[in-house]
């Protein structure tokens, strides 16, 4: 139950407080969160958040038994005991009213999977780097129809851990530190509960440009329904606030999104402002999502999940919220290759550094956003990093 | 194997638990080696009885046996919200935390249910107890603001789909499993065993 004071005890942390973090999924985020607001609530100077997890100290089928009790275990774990099928009925509706039931949308959610695959094997610390494409995703077994095994994330053994600190202090521990931005939203845990609502504003959307969505796409008139998060789009609201962003694919240069599947990555674009509703897919077909754009040749507009995301790096559930983060940082800081190509690296990981190697620093990068995302959009965090030469005007 | 038979029970008198038989079930550890028999952990087998309590949604699981589908209504007038169906049930109203009323909805589900959206699944997670494949199915109501999840054990699963309620009267779980659906049409004979229609 204090699995946290073992581990603060090995790490010699004595007698400062500590504190355990539990929100699923979104527990790496959140834990961000809570030091975030420990040192800009001026309690402390100087903080750890930490996460790790080992997802393979049971049998998956008990595994997938315990994520699906982040489900109502009165109203809806006993369905199945199994967790992609609650999503699957949102890859469905979403599937359905926004795809259209095409085949073309099926080949875009696979892209993701090949996409994330694929960056993963230029990273050592990744666990599920693969080269495939998307006849393989969307001929691996089927999960919980229409989600197909490759296009599920990861059951990983993983920890990672960044340190917070007041300006006067970071400037003392470091030359180079990053502005960061914390922010949740939260929404009910059982989707069965999320009454019709209209749908809340980000700073790059009027409320015109969703007067027709019902005619638009059929039956996608109800909001957030099966197919929309309302918990990261509030995350975004106040991050976005925070941070004085306008408009994410103009303000941010890449970003790092909780991919738990492809469908729900493809729902947070849109949750998010990086696309309006109903036209998430169009981040990926138009190539913008991708480090370099496979239609053009020319970097993407704003790179997703370089690292690999949670389908291709890891999903070790309470760290990677934080590894998101650690990730955008070392592009912000220009040290992806140093990080990612170092053969010491590969070897301490026991990964073989594929010889089409390919450094995915996204050049210039001033500005990045992590979403971590718990059940099944039940909580949801916003961290934003951002380089102090480049700050944004803040309007709030 | 233990023997089972004095597995634990509990009854609530005078508002405590009274517990009866045993609550778990004590299994020695095994060593975890590796392929040169270094010891790398040990196993920790579990065997417990939690002990769950459903609090005011109670009458929601025992009525499912007696082919009730209940929810609550809101029915402060100066609630912003007032008349709002919920299923799953809310014992208060989400909008002015006033004491909803329960209400028997199992005529405007027969009257109007219908597959909102669905997923069929041949994989499920350990302690499953439903037969394979599973149907979800998320259901609509006409005047419910909700939409519940449930299962579809008979036909294939469609969105738009009018669905009708069936409930495990016979041999009652007296949990969400005794609540399933089947479409607009099946035969009694057809339905799965220990369920009806009412
Ligand atoms: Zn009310």
């Amino acid at each position: 139950m204090l699995g946290e004071s073992v581990i603060h005890d090995r790490l010699g942390l004595d007698p400062l407080g500590n504190i355990g973090v539990k929100t699923g999924g979104a527990t790496g985020g959140s834990t961000i969160w809570e030091a975030f607001k420990a040192v800009a609530s001026g309690y402390s100077d100087c903080t750890l958040a930490m996460g790790w997890e080992r997802m393979d100290e049971v049998p998956t089928d008990e595994g997938n038994h315990l994520i699906a009790c982040a489900a109502d275990k009165d109203w809806e774990t006993p369905l199945g005991h199994i967790y992609t099928g609650y999503y699957a009925v949102m890859a469905q509706k979403y599937w359905q009213v926004f795809g259209k039931s095409e085949d073309s949308f099926r080949e875009t959610m696979a892209k993701i999977a090949v996409k994330n695959r694929g960056y993963a094997r230029m990273n050592p610390h990744a666990h599920g780097a693969m080269d495939i494409t998307v006849e393989d995703v969307l001929n691996s077994p089927v999960v919980a129809h229409p989600l197909r095994a490759l296009d599920c994330c990861l059951m990983s053994v993983g920890a990672a851990g960044v340190i917070l600190a007041d300006e006067k202090t970071a400037y003392e521990l470091t030359d180079n530190p990053l502005l960061l931005y914390s922010s949740a939203g939260s929404h009910t845990l059982r989707v069965a509960d999320r009454r019709d609502m209209e749908i809340p504003l980000l700073p790059n959307e009027t409320a015109d440009q969703y007067k027709d969505l019902g005619k638009r796409f059929l039956g996608g008139d109800r909001y957030p329904g099966f197919t929309g998060f309302l918990a990261a789009r509030m995350a975004a609201y106040y991050g976005y606030r925070m941070a004085g962003i306008t408009d994410p694919t103009e303000d941010l240069d890449l970003v790092e999104l909780h991919d738990a599947f492809t469908i729900s990555d493809i729902q947070t674009y849109e949750d998010i402002g990086i696309r309006p509703y109903g036209e998430g897919r169009t981040y990926v077909e138009s190539g913008d999502c991708y480090h370099t754009n496979p239609h053009t040749g020319k970097p993407g507009k704003l790179p997703a999940n370089l690292s690999g995301g949670l389908i291709g790096n890891m999903h070790a559930v309470g760290a990677t919220g934080i590894m998101q983060v650690v990730e955008v940082a070392q592009h912000l800081w220009g040290r992806w290759a140093e990080m990612h190509g170092d053969q010491k690296k590969w070897d301490a990981f026991d990964r073989k550094k594929p010889s089409d190697w390919t450094d995915l620093q996204v050049k210039g990068a001033k500005r990045g956003l992590a979403i971590s995302h718990a059940g099944v959009g039940s909580q949801v965090t916003a961290t934003i990093l951002i380089h102090p030469d480049h700050q944004l005007e803040r309007r709030f | 194997m233990a023997d089972l038979k004095d597995r634990g029970t509990v009854k609530v008198v005078d508002g405590r638990f009274q517990f009866k038989g045993k609550f778990h079930y004590i299994y020695p550890n095994t060593p975890i080696r590796d392929e040169n028999g270094a010891l790398k952990g040990v196993t920790n087998p579990r065997d417990m009885t939690y002990i769950h309590m459903y609090g005011g949604e109670a009458s929601f699981f025992n009525s499912l046996k007696d082919g009730k589908l209940l929810g609550t209504r809101c029915e402060n007038p100066k609630c912003e919200h007032t008349g709002t169906i919920h299923v799953p049930f809310k014992i208060h109203c989400p909008d002015c935390l006033k004491r909803n009323t329960i209400v028997d909805i199992t005529k405007i589900a027969k009257k109007s249910a219908t597959v909102h959206t669905f997923m069929v699944t041949e994989r499920t997670g350990a302690f499953n107890t439903l037969e394979k494949p599973i149907r979800f199915i998320n259901i609509e109501f006409e005047g419910v603001s909700t939409i519940l999840m449930s299962y579809l054990p008979v036909g294939e699963p469609k969105i738009g789909m009018r669905v009708l309620p069936i409930f495990q009267t016979k041999n009652p779980t007296f949990t969400i499993l005794d609540l399933a659906w089947v479409p607009v049409g099946t035969a009694e004979s057809k339905l799965p065993e220990g369920f009806t229609f009412s």
